[in-house]
């Protein structure tokens, strides 16, 4: 492979675009970079480059498709499946400083914003006017509209509103070989084939996104929010399927295990039930005349589902906090275990109940502890596998358990991820949830899209000459795997220590 | 005359379409500008590929064959006080499930629940070379692969055969109502319709028939709604007309199925939001368009004479920089005006159909 700065002229073609202090490339300025929240994977890139403007990321992106050069776009860095991890031969155009808001239009429900805007800005910008941007990922605070827009993140609330592929209108994209193209529109309805609902979830394979149109939608008249408690957690799960059998419509439902609620009492203290198996958070949401009939139902729901304790919050403070417990959970769990891999997994969710027997048998079988929080109303599990990196072995054993849990989403008729993507984690599982025909229809779309390959090559596919199945989690692409899993990746524009990171989440 | 092939089974239409070199699907005709088979194109028939295949009411999912009527798992939906949210169109009519698809067309309620892109959960299709797809999943949430389920919204024939699709649904509210309100022109109703956009109040479908009257309707507990009406009431600060029961729900079918649209005319769908209105209006007006907004303004459905030409329309709606598709009569194109995707569009379409054997997008 070609040393940095050697060979192939990259450094001067990104020196025509961007000022010195723009470029990172010693090895302290890349070791932020070397890695997403999936730290178990690392690479150190050629270069990173540091955008602040959309027409510097085009230049940027043509100059990769000149040289050969590959890239990988990256916006917060939070992705857990190591959707930003660099390419060793390749650089990482950073896009967090292209930051700003840059329309927002009440009457139409929209806003234009460029991709490295925080996901939970735009919430900001649009609560004056009662409106407010529906995906709400657990990592809102940090993540950015482009890294949601790519791997169509999910969050609590998404269970009435829709993935934010429900929630992009429209985007300005530049294509992996340098051309520019616009998707989708303002309308909420699209005419035509819905090329920007493809390029959502297209895990920066398809280009970069420059500009994406948001929709919003109108904050509630009322917002009615419940906890139960529960005995064991198949009993949480099963009230979950009661409450959809029942007809309601809650706009979120999650459940957390005994680990978790142990581990969101250990950081943040949201005040849960003390000494359960499980507790189950339900939210509905519309106009007040309806809620607070159907928030009577809901309750007889969840007391006729065997709940052992019924509360709902004091005021807003209270409900807030409820919500920072469970939205929490993923780095509170760095509480009970210095290390964990955070799964994603989906079952029809009327097989939670059995699902969560099975990870719990699994658990015991392996020895692994497993805390379980997750999306209850959409059958969106997240197994947070507790192992010690620094045992020999642990990560591999966590691993194989996080596969057997993959396997059995597949086994009930699931999906082995939701919403945290395929990306490199679970590039050895895409085949055995899809037959040939499937991925190799995703790579020609790939191919015609990307002829040079350049865009995050080595993520979503295994590489073509190796086995399809069986693969273990490190790869080549990432010689320099470490035993961690599950750490946070650096915040937005990076350079903190090993304790920052955990904080970060 | 041109010739129709009706198979019975995915592997003979993986051979119809592997016999013949230009092949366009076709449900049950219910949107003819979409499937009607350009010079030396052989129609494929999927109304033999139909049936219910797997619904799990508790599930609130099911997977269907591509050619089921849309009245058929509305039906089955039903028995279970469930419904499908983006509202089809053309039901009545004898409109598919894959047809509604590969049109992307949804009705008035839209407005709060999403469209059909909102609902597919995966689909299992052909592509130009007869190989079967499968994409998505039967699940309510996943990530896994390209979102292919997606583009085949609207793609019209044009980038698939679709043969089977899997769906979310929701559970039917309990009572339906509607307000009928009149303004005093375009102005005064755009105004409400911006004043509604963040009004916090929920509102299942906002039809606007111009200049000045809005159609509002209402979903939830039987018990809620005269208070909530009473409240809308208020936030447009006009009384309107009530309109509930039966006769409630026969008015908006009507609406859905282009009950409005006379004689031979063509139904076309434009994508806009609501301050592309006036602009609209201003060249529609003088032609005598007959037209309706739907989904708080954010789609025109103009019934275009038959006696005007395609091109005119393409010709307004590009000098407008709108884009639109005509889904009856026989326009040379179904798309009019401009449309996006541009070269990831054609990067897309060479993909699924490398030898062209589907219509031009
Ligand atoms: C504590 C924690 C909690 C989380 N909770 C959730 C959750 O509840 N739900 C959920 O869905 N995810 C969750 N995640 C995962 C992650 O936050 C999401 O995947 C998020 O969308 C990633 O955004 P990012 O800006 O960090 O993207 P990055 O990690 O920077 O990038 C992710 C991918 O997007 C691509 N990309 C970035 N910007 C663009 C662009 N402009 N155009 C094209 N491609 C682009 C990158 O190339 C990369 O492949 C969580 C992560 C953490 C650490």
């Amino acid at each position: 492979m070609t040393q940095n700065g050697a060979g192939d002229g990259l450094l001067s073609a990104l020196g025509a675009i961007y000022p010195p202090e723009r470029i990172l490339t010693s090895r302290a300025e890349l070791a932020p970079y070397e890695c997403d929240a999936l730290t178990s994977f690392r690479a150190s890139p050629r270069a990173v480059v540091l955008a602040e403007s959309a027409d510097e990321v085009v230049e940027t992106v043509r100059a990769c498709h000149r040289l050969g050069v590959p890239y990988v776009a990256r916006g917060s860095g939070t992705s857990l499946s190591g959707g930003s991890l660099p390419i060793e031969e390749g650089i990482v155009i950073a896009l967090n400083r292209l930051n700003r808001i840059l329309e927002l239009d009440p009457e139409q429900r929209t806003a234009v914003v460029e991709p490295g805007v925080i996901n939970s800005q735009v919430s900001a910008a649009a609560a004056p006017h009662s409106l407010f941007y529906a995906p709400d990922p657990s990592s809102q605070s940090i993540c950015s509209i482009g890294g949601n827009l790519a791997f169509n993140a999910g969050g609590a609330h998404c269970l009435k509103h829709g993935m934010t592929s429900s929630s992009v209108l429209g985007a300005k994209v530049v294509l992996p070989d340098g051309e520019l193209v616009e998707l989708g529109g303002d309308s909420i309805e699209p005419v035509g084939p819905d090329w920007m609902g493809l390029f959502v979830g297209s895990e920066g394979m398809f280009g970069i996104a420059l500009e994406v149109t948001l929709r919003l939608m109108p904050s509630a008249d009322r917002t009615r929010t419940v906890l139960s408690a529960y005995e064991s957690l198949e009993a949480a799960g099963n009230a979950a399927a009661k409450v959809v059998a029942a007809g309601l419509l809650p706009v979120a439902m999650e459940i957390m295990d005994k680990l978790a609620i142990e581990a969101a009492e250990g950081s943040v203290k949201p005040g849960y039930p003390e000494g359960i198996e499980a507790l189950m958070i339900v939210e509905l949401e519309g106009d007040h005349e309806t809620v607070d009939r159907e928030f009577e139902q809901l309750l007889e729901v969840l007391e006729g589902a065997g709940a052992t304790e019924v509360r709902e919050p004091d005021d807003d403070a209270q409900r807030a906090l409820y919500w920072a417990g469970r939205k929490s959970a993923f780095s509170a769990v760095g509480w009970l275990s210095p290390d964990y891999i955070v799964q994603d997994g989906v079952v029809p969710r009327t097989r939670l109940g059995e699902a969560l027997a099975e990870i719990g048998r699994l658990s015991e079988e392996y020895g692994i502890r497993v805390a379980n929080v997750f999306h209850a109303g959409d059958g969106n599990l997240h197994p947070l596998i507790l192992f010690k990196g620094s045992e020999e072995g642990a990560l591999e054993r966590a691993e194989e358990l996080a596969g057997e849990i993959l396997r059995m989403c597949i086994r009930l008729g699931g999906s082995v991820t939701g919403e945290h993507g395929i990306a490199m984690e679970k590039r050895a599982f895409l085949p055995e949830m899809f037959g040939e025909a499937d991925i190799e229809m995703m790579r020609r779309l790939w191919r015609a899209v990307d002829p040079a390959q350049i865009a995050n090559r080595g993520k979503m596919f295994l590489p073509e000459d190796e086995p399809e199945r069986g693969e273990a989690l490190d790869s080549d692409a990432a010689p320099s795997s470490t035993a961690v899993a599950g750490t946070a990746g650096p915040p937005p524009g990076g350079g903190a220590s090993g304790e920052a990171r955990r904080d970060a989440r | 005359m041109s010739v129709t092939l009706r198979p019975a089974a995915v592997e003979e239409a993986q051979e119809a379409l592997r016999g013949h070199e230009r092949v366009l699907a076709r449900g049950a005709g219910t949107k003819p500008a979409l499937s009607s088979p350009p010079e030396g194109t052989v129609t494929l028939e999927v109304s033999g590929l139909s049936g219910i295949e797997d619904y799990d009411p508790e599930e609130l999912t099911f997977t269907a064959r591509a050619g089921t009527p849309l009245g058929e798992i509305e039906a089955a939906l039903a028995e279970n006080g469930q419904y499908l949210p983006f509202d089809p169109p053309l039901v009545a009519a004898g409109a598919t499930l894959g047809g509604a698809v590969a049109a992307g067309t949804s009705g008035p309620l839209r407005y709060r629940s999403g469209g059909v892109r909102d609902f597919i959960l995966g689909v299992r299709f052909l592509d130009g070379e007869g190989r079967l797809v499968r994409a998505g999943g039967r699940v309510v949430k996943n990530a896994a692969g390209f979102d292919l389920s997606k583009m085949m919204v609207g793609s019209a024939g044009r980038l698939g055969v679709m043969v089977e699709l899997s769906f979310k649904v929701f559970p039917q509210p309990q009572a339906w109502a509607t307000l009928t309100v009149d303004c005093a022109g375009l102005d005064e109703a755009l105004a409400l319709i911006g004043a509604l956009a963040t009004a916090s109040f929920d509102l299942e479908a906002l039809d606007l028939e111009p200049p000045g009257r809005l159609w509002l309707r209402l979903a939830g507990l039987s018990d809620a709604m005269p208070a909530r009406l009473e409240r809308l009431e208020g936030i447009l600060e006009r009384s309107g007309e009530r309109l509930e029961g039966e006769e409630e729900g026969a008015l908006w079918r009507e609406v859905r199925d282009f009950a409005w649209v006379g004689g031979d005319a063509a139904i076309v769908k434009v994508a806009l939001v609501p301050k592309r209105v006036r602009e609209l209006e201003a060249k529609l007006e003088p032609l005598a368009v007959e037209r309706r907004y739907g989904a708080g303004a954010n789609i025109a459905w103009l019934a275009w004479p038959a006696e005007r030409s395609a091109q005119d329309l393409d010709e307004l709606l590009r000098s407008l920089d709108l884009a639109g598709v005509f889904l009856t009569g026989s326009p040379p194109r179904p798309m009019v005006g401009t449309h996006r995707g541009g070269a990831f569009a054609q990067r897309v379409k060479s993909a699924l159909d490398p030898s062209g054997r589907f219509p031009e997008v």
